[in-house]
């Protein structure tokens, strides 16, 4: 495990930090709330909860429009929101930045607007094997509609990339990699700074896929190279709804809008529309106003505790999890790469994951279970599912300790009494 | 953790009758002669499974399944397969409805459901619902004459 962030040896200790969550004090079915599906969604802190009402109760107007008081100071906070996100992406301009509705939205963007503008009869789109498929389907879409050609690299037993593999599938027809920083099935985190290198040095774009990388570990788009990078708010403690699409300048500038609505056009006549410059040309209709406004508040509590920090904390539960895991007989780890984030996916003989799930749900602890819109991965490891816990900065090692007594008591459920 | 305390609800979720039929599931073979064939897929869970039929004078003669799930969607099966082989293929719909209405809505009075009151407690874990009828609805699918059905 890669731990290089962390002084060996230092424990960082965010147990403060569980009370600024208040869903976190419910019981669930009776039992404390172990809550371990945080690569699914994380739970939000009361700052962020409370962004978000108070824009209600205090700013709320339309943004960009109004020559009213509240319609200005609401497209202020909006904007400002905008800004926040360029500083913690460290893009270089502020235009870089799109609102979204999530990582899905912000991939879809890229594939409608400029991927399918762009790309010929035989280019490539090279993604990898360990995609989620919000980072494999819109390229199919794009393959269907220009005849480019999609390419994967593969994965070894482990969930690592294969980069001999790599090399050989990047080339001169390669218009495009698209690929994930973390593992949402696997956990693994990608090195994405050389592949990306490799990448521009054919003349390819590249989108990264941040949805899991944001929330556990600082990322800086000038300092990767990518030209996209996509993410979701709610991964980040914030809304669900709102998510992120950073492009560079100049592409973003030359790419035609791909929704028309109100917000995005200059001038309309019936003959013909100019459209706004970007980013707004991509913002079509009334975005989540409130939702970007308590992204920016997500954001500034997690720069406030440290990405680095919290990164530590959740590799330290990880390598607590797998010990644990590791010495129960019958479970199987899926995903052990050298440098993981903070998943667990397991698979126990003779139960399936949903059955693993729903008898750690009867003890409060919550974990998915299933393909996690993952499902090559699964074939790939010739499984259905697993069974998967994530961690998040306000987990512990009471939580850990509950998911491997749950997983025991399944084992014993199913194991032995007849 | 001592031998059943602390099961709970869950014990009414997994009883030993899914169990045994989750590790030895009825009828679980293919069928190459058989007149209604039907495939099941859950694409969130991603169980599978295909239903295999034989009916003559409106009766269903034989019946097996093959496929993967969890327990309760293979135990749900194997069960089914039990309860409509030698009954009238009406009989067989009938049961399906109230079989549903079992684990989803209110339960049919005065109905015997036999062996398969077990799937009952699927009532208390609406996420499960849809495996324990997977296999009813393939079920009906193949009488219907063939395709898959899905459940979410």
């Amino acid at each position: 495990m890669n731990m290089n962030e962390v002084p060996a040896g230092a424990a960082v200790d965010l147990s403060a930090h569980a009370a600024d969550f208040p869903i976190l004090s419910r019981p669930v079915r009776g039992k404390r709330l172990a809550y371990l599906d945080n690569a699914a969604t994380t739970q939000k802190p009361e700052v962020v909860i409370e962004a978000e009402r108070r824009f209600y109760r205090e700013s709320n107007a339309n943004i960009h429009r109004g020559v009213h008081w509240l319609s200005q100071h609401a497209t202020d906070l909006y904007e400002g929101a905008r800004e926040r996100v360029r500083s913690f992406l460290n893009a270089a301009r502020v235009e870089e930045i799109v609102f979204t509705r999530g990582t899905t939205e912000s991939i879809n963007l890229v594939a409608q607007s400029w991927a399918r503008n762009t790309l010929q009869p035989g280019d490539e789109i090279l993604i990898t094997a360990m995609e989620h498929h919000s980072n494999i389907v819109p390229w199919q879409f794009v393959c269907e509609q220009t005849g480019a050609v999609l390419k994967v690299v593969p994965i070894n037993d482990a969930g690592e990339l294969v980069l001999d593999a790599f090399d050989e599938l990047l080339g001169p027809r390669t218009r495009l990699l698209a690929i994930t920083e973390v593992s949402n099935a696997l956990g693994t985190v990608n090195d994405v700074a050389p592949l990306i290198r490799r990448a521009r040095a054919v003349g390819a774009r590249v989108l990264v896929d941040g949805a899991q990388a944001v929330a556990h570990m600082p990322v800086d788009v000038r300092a990767l190279g990518c030209d996209f990078y996509a993410f979701s708010g709610h991964k980040l403690y914030g809304p669900t709804g709102i998510g992120v699409l950073y492009a560079r300048h100049e592409l973003l500038q030359a790419m035609p809008p791909w929704q028309g609505g109100g917000s995005m056009i200059e001038t309309v006549s019936f003959e013909r529309s100019t459209f706004a410059p970007a980013p707004q040309r991509f913002e079509a209709g009334t975005p989540h106003i409130a939702g970007a406004v308590a992204l920016a508040t997500a954001i500034d509590y997690v720069l406030e505790i440290g990405l680095e920090r919290i990164g530590a904390h959740e590799h330290a539960l990880l390598a607590r999890a797998t010990a644990a895991v590791q010495a129960l007989p019958g479970v199987r780890i899926i995903g052990t790469a050298a440098h993981k984030a903070g998943v667990l996916s397991l698979v126990v003989d003779g139960i399936h994951p949903h059955d693993l799930g729903t008898i750690l749900d009867a003890d409060g602890v919550a974990i998915r279970a299933g393909h996690h819109c993952a499902m090559p991965v699964m074939t790939r490891y010739g499984i259905p599912g697993t069974a998967r816990a994530s961690f998040a900065l306000y987990n512990n090692d009471e939580d850990v300790d509950a998911l491997v007594r749950a997983i025991r008591k399944a084992q014993d459920m199913f194991g032995g009494r007849r | 953790m001592s031998g059943h305390e602390g099961f709970g609800d869950l014990r009414e979720l997994y009883q030993e009758v899914i169990f045994d039929h989750n590790r030895q599931p009825r009828n679980f073979h293919s069928m190459a002669d058989a007149d209604h064939v039907a495939e099941g897929h859950n694409p969130l869970c991603g169980d599978q499974l295909t239903v295999y039929l034989k009916v003559a004078d409106g009766v269903v003669q034989d019946v097996s399944f093959v496929g993967h799930g969890c327990a309760i969607s293979t135990a749900s099966a194997s069960l089914m397969t039990e309860a409509v082989k030698g009954r009238p293929v009406e009989e067989v719909e009938a049961l399906f409805r109230d079989f549903h209405a079992l684990l989803t809505d209110v339960p049919p009075e005065g109905r015997d459901f036999g062996k398969l009151e077990v799937l009952a407690g699927v009532r208390e874990f609406p996420a499960r619902v849809k495996c324990a009828t997977l296999a009813w609805h393939t079920l009906h699918n193949a009488l219907e004459g063939g395709g898959t059905a899905k459940t979410e």
